[in-house]
């Protein structure tokens, strides 16, 4: 491909803007990269390119906002009171403010949503059949669904959710984290388009 | 008073005769728990705080798998025991800092601690010397076993255990591998190293300093990510991946002194040898900084009259509450560094 600007040098810097929801791309030789004050970064952080992501597919929808209206019946928790303290009032509050908690556990555990581990009673969920499982919640029997819903997912390989933490998703950060590693950012940005996408 | 007993002794987990202990010092394993049907200790009165410290130490104190163990009010102890405790890791600041109804069950080997009412209800701990986590999780893996039939714990199929603090989330779990790196300090790669770990999701912090200044060169290092990777994995990642590539930066930084700058390398131990032998009045912080290049000297083989289990033993004895719970007193700075220069003449000379 061909720098977009002195159409002579190969373009090696592919840069996709996206502001407003508009989106342009540019391809450019290293040199006029420079030119137009580019800056490239040897090193971008993985953690910086996939959180940055996952607020992008994580902006709160009606339900989240309406969210950060309630208190919890529980302990009387809300949002703001859980920003300032960053320490959640009581087990309940990951039901009443599902949505908003939802984009900080994704950012605080890699992306990742749905626990895998031991359970009290000492049994695994990465290696025993969700079936079998002993659990406490008040709301056991819908998790479970969810829980099997992915196992289903993950042996077969054939889901196409664009769920963020669906293990579509998952394989495609998967698959951007080492473009990125290598150092190959067109098929991270082709990686990242997929994603985007999904949303 | 069983305080009195563990301050004039070796944390087991200090020991010498471990694996890679000459760079690893030693290994913890905490889980975070809470109990169903309770408010999270932030939202807590001191009744329910109350109520949760006797649910939690009955269950504990009753197990038959734990050994000898014993039970610290912490509310009620004085300032220089929770600092004593502190010092010798069994709790963290933020216990001894808190406000009601809270305290701590710990082995007698010290290889176990439980901190009830911290930021979670229960915040279970195991250590070991050197690296040593697989022994640390069927330990510990085993007591959450065992406390988990007599309470029952907030958790969620979906969530895992369920914590104060979302980043707790999960398995619960955090694996902290204490490393002593003066050769990637004294060859100036350890930024390399925190960028590295910022990148694979690991928290490097300074031990024995205030923040993340580490006196010595001490550095904890421990996992972020607790949910969506089950607690064999973590385990695991530490045990052949994380923490070896560290040991071998480490030995290869100290091989490269060796053969580059061998009389700078000797320079500072003997130095730090000769200051504490001789000093009169001496810091904790200076203490630390010079016990850190003695160890190294001693791993090294540049120094062989002293022992790496006495150097230990000194890095505990000299820190402050350790000084003054020793000497049965309460003791001024000036007071602490000329007991602290004696201490370690007497050990050293």
């Amino acid at each position: 491909m061909q720098c977009n600007i002195c159409k002579t040098r190969t373009a090696t810097v592919h840069l996709t803007e996206i502001i407003d929801g508009q989106r342009t791309e540019s391809h450019l030789c290293q040199s006029c990269a420079q030119k137009e004050g580019i800056t490239i970064k040897s090193q971008l952080s993985l953690n910086e390119l996939l959180g940055s992501l996952i607020a992008a597919h994580q902006q709160p929808d009606e339900q989240g906002r309406g969210e950060a209206e309630k208190s919890c019946p529980v302990c009387g928790m809300t949002m703001e009171i859980f920003r300032k303290q960053a320490l959640l009032g009581c087990p309940k509050d990951y039901e009443i403010f599902e949505r908003n908690l939802q984009v900080i556990i994704e950012k605080a555990h890699d992306g990742n949503l749905t626990h895998k581990g031991k359970i009290p009673g000492g049994i695994s969920t990465s290696t025993n059949s969700v079936e079998s499982q002993t659990a406490s919640s008040s709301d056991t029997t819908k998790d479970k669904k969810e829980i099997k819903t992915e196992n289903e997912m993950d042996s077969t390989h054939s889901a196409s959710s664009g769920q963020a933490g669906s293990p579509r998703v998952k394989e495609l950060e998967k698959q951007l984290e080492q473009a990125v590693r290598n150092e190959d950012y067109e098929l991270a940005a082709k990686l990242r388009d997929q994603l985007k996408a999904m949303q | 008073m069983r305080l009195n007993e563990l301050s004039s002794r070796l944390s087991q987990w200090f020991c010498s005769e471990s694996p890679l202990s000459d760079i690893v010092i030693s290994s913890r394993i905490r889980l975070a728990r809470n109990l169903a049907g309770h408010k999270f200790i932030s939202r807590c009165d001191d009744r329910e705080k109350q109520e949760i410290l006797q649910t939690l130490k009955d269950a504990i104190l009753s197990l038959d798998l734990l050994g000898d163990i014993f039970f610290v009010d912490i509310a009620g102890g004085s300032g220089l025991e929770r600092d004593l405790l502190i010092e010798r890791q069994l709790i963290s600041r933020n216990l001894a800092a808190g406000k009601g109804p809270r305290g701590v069950v710990i082995a007698t080997n010290e290889l176990f601690a439980a901190q009830i009412n911290e930021e979670d209800h229960l915040r279970l701990a195991v250590f070991a010397a050197g690296l040593n986590l697989d022994k640390c999780w069927q330990r510990i893996n085993d007591i959450d076993d065992a406390i988990g039939r007599k309470i029952e714990y907030a958790f969620s199929p979906k969530l895992g255990f369920l914590t104060a603090c979302p980043t707790n989330l999960g398995s619960g779990i955090r694996v902290s591998v204490m490393v002593h790196l003066p050769g990637l300090k004294m060859t100036d790669q350890l930024k390399k190293l925190f960028e590295a770990a910022k990148d694979m999701n690991l928290a490097i912090r300074g031990l024995f300093g205030e923040g993340t200044e580490a006196v010595g060169d001490f550095f904890q290092i421990s996992n972020q990510v607790t949910l969506g990777i089950s607690e064999e994995k973590t385990v695991e990642d530490f045990m052949t991946l994380i923490i070896p590539k560290i040991v071998e930066y480490e030995r290869l930084a100290r091989d490269r002194l060796m053969v580059k700058d061998a009389n700078i390398l000797d320079d500072k131990i003997s130095r730090a040898l000769a200051l504490l032998k001789s000093a009169r009045l001496i810091s904790s912080h200076e203490a630390m900084f010079l016990l850190s290049n003695l160890r190294m000297g001693v791993n090294m083989g540049r120094i062989k009259e002293i022992s790496i289990d006495t150097i230990n033993e000194l890095f505990l004895l000299t820190q402050p509450a350790h000084l003054q719970i020793n000497k049965g007193q309460n003791l001024d700075p000036e007071q602490r560094d000329i007991l602290r220069a004696e201490t370690l003449r007497a050990k050293l000379n």
